[in-house]
């Protein structure tokens, strides 16, 4: 998947959830659940849509990598097809 | 047959004002029935029937304001329907609350936050009819759907036949516009952020809009996806702030008084339960453990978080230690036969609603999981029914997501205890002589003194503590 549809993706699915959230307001390295205030259910929700969308399973041991814009969009980028 | 009367939703409400009925004299009825939507300090709430029957009577007339426990509607066999109209009964208003205004009241002023039931909202969006240029017909300016249909046949149509006294035409609305398609969510979406959906490209069956066609559209222009070249000037022509006023000022309006509601009720407690804390820290190390495992085998959208299973654990923690599970009426502490366990939801906007689990002390962490994650979701939403806002016998509150470590609540009267869980945090910890990592969690209680003492409390905590230690077994 190429990173701006990668990006794409997970912008849709953050406002989904948080559909006031002011994402241009958020840098690339910013942590995505303390920016958007995300709880676990919410990140759960996050996880499931985006494995959907991208059609690939996001794991438990891939948490981390979904913490900030930037390494979510290359997680994405490299993973999902 | 009892009367159906305005119910309690919620232990911070004492009146409620009926938005609209959803049924009409000689509807059959069945328990659970969505029935009317009721609007308190929080939000607008469908409400169920608790009967089967028939509606024999509408007591009380959309605006109406009335206390908890007042006469809404009389559910009977049938041989008592009184057709054809809703009887105008005067209504007994608590005196603290303004009289509604008369009948065919004046139009609230442009921008005035404009009362009217989830259902008259989704059909003027569907309509595309600005609600503040609806001429209202119920007092305080509520909006009906009859309105709707009058205003839609005066833009659409021939001029309608006056209608003065009697009831509405029950005639089918008018020829709409050309209909788009679109998904409810897409509609709402839509409405909320005022975009015209005609200027919006669906990709659902048929052409069909889906929510997810909405948000592109409502992407800033370089973030929307390159695939969709045609032009949309119906967005440009419409800049969101434009439709914001009026919703803002109706934000305000309930954020206000969602925060008196909160605060009558806690200063309540504050005032009424003299209250002892106590806490203890959690080793998470097997529930973690056990976490893991079953979400490698879980499909994702059934993937479980901690909380789950730390309500499940003090829901049957309470079910053990019955003494601080129930509630404190009239000088004397009254057990629950089961646990209803509230769950405090905050609001992203401010504010909490409390949800409630029933009997979840019998509920297994998969079906809490999915209880938790829908109520949570719709009460972000302003989206729950009568039923799920009931009295709790125990109440959870975890802000472990804000990062906390630990919770001392304020319990809410009349239940006699609030279980706190902070955050999942990883420290060091010593089992058997050694020092290891290890994730924790801090749990807390709240309780009402007069009902149970420290002991009482511990037993609690420590119920919890083992029952966490096994999760296989919850």
């Amino acid at each position: 998947m190429n990173p701006d549809r990668a990006r794409e993706l997970i912008q849709l699915t953050l406002l989904d959830i948080v559909p006031d959230a002011d994402l241009d307001g958020i840098t690339g390295d910013a942590d995505l659940r303390e920016s958007l205030e995300l709880d676990s259910l919410d990140f759960v929700t996050l996880v499931e849509r985006l494995s959907r969308r991208a059609d690939y399973r996001i794991d438990e041991e891939d948490y981390p990598q979904l913490r900030t814009m930037d390494s979510a969009v290359r997680f994405l980028a490299a993973h999902a097809a | 047959m009892p009367d159906f009367v305005m119910p309690s939703l919620g232990a911070d409400m004492d009146a409620g004002t009926l938005l609209e009925w959803l049924v009409k004299p000689g509807d059959a009825v069945h328990r659970g029935d969505v029935v009317a939507v009721v609007d308190t300090d929080k939000a607008a709430i469908e409400v169920e029937c608790f009967d089967d029957g028939v509606v024999e009577q509408l007591i009380v007339e959309p605006g109406a304001k009335v206390p908890v426990g007042a006469p809404l509607a009389r559910i009977g066999t049938g041989e008592g329907v009184a057709v054809p109209a809703p009887a105008r009964v005067p209504v007994p208003v608590p005196a603290m609350a303004p009289a509604p205004a008369p009948a065919a009241g004046p139009l609230p002023a442009a921008g005035e936050p404009l009362v009217t039931s989830p259902l008259v909202r989704h059909l003027a969006a569907d309509r595309g009819l600005d609600l503040h240029a609806v001429p209202a017909s119920g007092p305080g300016g509520v909006v009906h759907r009859a309105d709707l249909d009058r205003t839609a046949s005066t833009t659409a149509g021939p001029p309608p036949a006056q209608a003065p006294a009697g009831p509405p035409p029950a005639q089918a609305a008018p020829p709409l516009p050309p209909a788009v398609r679109a998904s409810p969510m897409a509609r709402r979406l839509a409405a909320a952020e005022g975009l015209d959906l005609s200027g919006v490209e669906g990709t659902g069956p048929n052409g069909a809009i889906s929510a997810e066609d909405v948000r592109r559209a409502l992407l800033p222009a370089p973030h929307r996806p390159p695939r969709t070249p045609r032009p949309r000037p119906h967005r440009a022509a419409r800049p969101r702030a434009a439709a914001a006023p009026p919703a803002t000022s109706a934000a305000d309006e309930k954020a206000r008084a969602m925060r008196h509601a909160i605060a009558a009720l806690m200063e309540r407690s504050n005032r009424e339960i003299p209250h002892y804390y106590l806490t203890s820290t959690i080793d998470l190390t097997a529930l973690t453990a056990w976490l893991r495992a079953r979400n490698r085998e879980l499909p994702v959208e059934q993937r479980l978080v901690p909380a789950a299973a730390l309500l499940v654990a003090t829901a049957r923690a309470a079910h053990d230690v019955g003494q601080l599970n129930g509630h404190w009426i009239d000088d004397e502490f009254r057990p629950a036969d089961r646990v209803d366990l509230g769950l405090v939801v905050s609001l992203r906007r401010g504010g909490i609603m409390v949800p409630v689990v029933t009997d979840a002390a019998n509920r297994s962490v998969e079906q809490l999981m999915a209880a938790l994650r829908d109520l949570v979701e719709r009460a972000r939403l302003g989206r729950l029914r009568g039923s799920e806002l009931g009295q709790p016998s125990i109440t959870v509150s975890n802000l472990g997501d804000q990062g906390v470590e630990s919770v001392l609540g304020v319990v809410y009267p009349p239940q006699v205890a609030l279980v706190g869980f902070g955050a999942v945090v990883e420290r060091p910890w010593a089992v058997d002589g050694l020092l290891g990592v290890r994730p924790v969690v801090t749990a807390s209680l709240a309780a009402d003194h007069r009902a149970s003492d420290g002991a009482i409390g511990a037993r609690l905590l420590t119920r919890i503590d083992r029952l966490l230690q096994n999760p296989e077994e919850l």
